[in-house]
């Protein structure tokens, strides 16, 4: 399998943009699939360049919050302030899209340090857009996923359906303001969008150009899921995002169980842990299945219950059939 | 000897009016407001802040509402001539229906996999869904009042 540069990459997708002109559809259209990444964390320095690189591309996408806040009701409704602290970048923020996680793991007997890049994994099925009850969340056949900043109400569902906790909330600002600041929403969720402008443009996500070790590969995913696959096998390593909730457009390769990792990470609000995790959607797509079947039983109930009116009083239900009874008193 | 067995389609009518009350619950669920007002705080009333389980609900009530709506439609039809004419109220209710039936339908099918729908579409069909359950409320409280039935039929 031939991996995919960053050059031939830009090449390629610049191609597609240029003759497609078509927004970030184009990248995808390219190949016919949604896009996915492959992380090497043995590559990984923890250098943070594409954590500042995120900020330089995506800060005109950060929110500047309206202040003094409206009062909310009920009292419970806490303020989410990240606009004093938007230099915090040891964990996810509306302000920090993407950090660096720490993790202590032993290799080959030695106690080791292992650092990687931490963001929206992407889900081939995203319960933020999924579930989001407003629409302001919304996936891409690039196989990214949005939050539009414009519409969300920062009602903060898409960050409990997240098995990752990924979308971060921010106060004072987007559509709330306008409708009842002080009874629904509460600002706007943000989180990786991986960099949809600049895919449109034919451009890498800016933490994938601007990693100095190449740590990120992005394409089709069939071709990243494959190339991971080798990789892991090469090296005995092990793979993350491939099946996680259903699958991923995130695909980290790591020399150690990612139970290790997990154990030697800190993790909790705004830090996404690295367990296992079930397909979060399987459940209600299964259910589908019912919708179409119910239906049927329910017409096939009503011919059976005919049927054997029938049987048991032919002449009565010939009658019932043919002769109209109508309600003289009832409305139209 | 006078029955003291609830008919058939009373029962029908019950289980309707359940299930529809159960779709709604689950459907405003869908909104994070059960927990910011303190509904979920209420015992027996905390699977309302919990999403996945509202998710699953509404499922598992459309699928049954579903059933009953093709039951009660397909007898209608066997029946037409004793079940008389569907009255105004009683289509109005019916087209609401349908239309729920149909934004639903396409929110399912857009929570598969591999399905993708712009941001507009989504805020309209969401939009859509809730102003049809609105107004079926609207129409279904105006037909309990004025003690309106579906049909012409006694």
């Amino acid at each position: 399998m031939k991996p995919i540069s960053r050059r031939s990459f830009i090449r390629g997708s610049l191609g597609a943009a240029c003759a497609l002109a078509a927004g970030s559809r184009s990248v995808a259209a390219a190949g016919g699939e949604p896009l996915a990444t492959l992380i090497d964390i043995r590559k990984c320095i923890g250098c943070e360049a594409c954590v500042e690189a995120c900020h330089e591309a995506n800060g005109d996408k950060f929110p500047e919050p309206r202040k003094p806040y409206p009062k909310m009701y009920p009292s419970r409704v806490q303020v989410a302030d990240w606009s004093e602290r938007r230099d915090v970048n040891d964990r996810l923020t509306p302000y920090n899209w993407l950090y660096i996680q720490h993790a202590t793991v032993i290799i080959d007997g030695r106690e080791t340090e292992l650092t990687l890049p931490r963001r929206c994994m992407h889900c081939a099925n995203p319960p933020c857009v999924k579930l989001c009850p407003w629409g302001a969340a919304y996936q891409e056949p690039s196989g990214l996923s949005r939050i539009d900043a414009d519409i969300c109400l920062g009602g903060n569902k898409c960050g409990e359906v997240c098995p990752w906790d990924v979308p971060q909330r921010q106060t004072g600002v987007g559509l709330y303001l306008d409708l009842l600041p002080s009874l629904a929403g509460n600002g706007v969720m943000y989180k990786c969008d991986r960099c949809y402008d600049r895919l449109a443009r034919g451009e890498l996500p800016a933490c994938i150009e601007a990693c100095p070790e190449e740590v990120q590969t992005i394409g089709p995913r069939r071709r990243i899921l494959a190339q991971a696959q080798a990789l892991a096998e090469k090296i005995g390593g092990h793979l993350y995002g491939a099946s996680e909730n259903g699958g991923t457009h995130t695909i980290y390769v790591s020399p150690v169980p990612f139970e290790q990792i997990n154990a030697g990470s800190q993790y909790g609000p705004g830090r996404p842990p690295m367990a296992p995790v079930a397909d979060q959607m399987k459940t209600g797509n299964r259910l589908a299945a019912a919708m179409i079947l119910a239906p049927l039983a329910g017409a096939g109930a009503a011919v059976a219950k005919m049927l054997r009116a029938g049987q048991e009083n032919p002449g009565q239900a010939e009658a019932a059939g043919s002769t109209p009874r109508r309600d003289a008193s009832a409305e139209r | 000897m006078p029955s003291r067995t609830t008919s058939p389609s009373r029962t029908l009518g019950r289980l309707y009016a359940a299930t529809f009350g159960l779709m709604a619950l689950t459907g405003f669920a869908q909104m994070p407001i059960f927990k910011r007002y303190y509904i979920a705080d209420v015992p027996g009333l905390g699977w309302l802040a919990q999403f996945y389980v509202t998710h699953v609900m509404h499922y598992l009530g459309a699928a049954l509402l579903l059933g009953l709506i093709a039951y009660a439609a397909t007898d209608f039809l066997i029946h037409r001539g004793r079940a008389g004419r569907l009255t105004v109220s009683g289509a109005i209710r019916a087209i609401l229906l349908a239309g729920l039936v149909a934004t639903g339908g396409l929110r399912v099918v857009k929570n598969f996999s591999g399905v993708y729908m712009s941001a507009g579409w989504i805020v309209f069909l969401d939009l859509l869904h809730l102003g049809l359950v609105m107004a079926y409320f609207a129409v279904a409280l105006w037909a309990l009042l004025g003690k309106k039935r579906w049909t012409s039929a006694a």
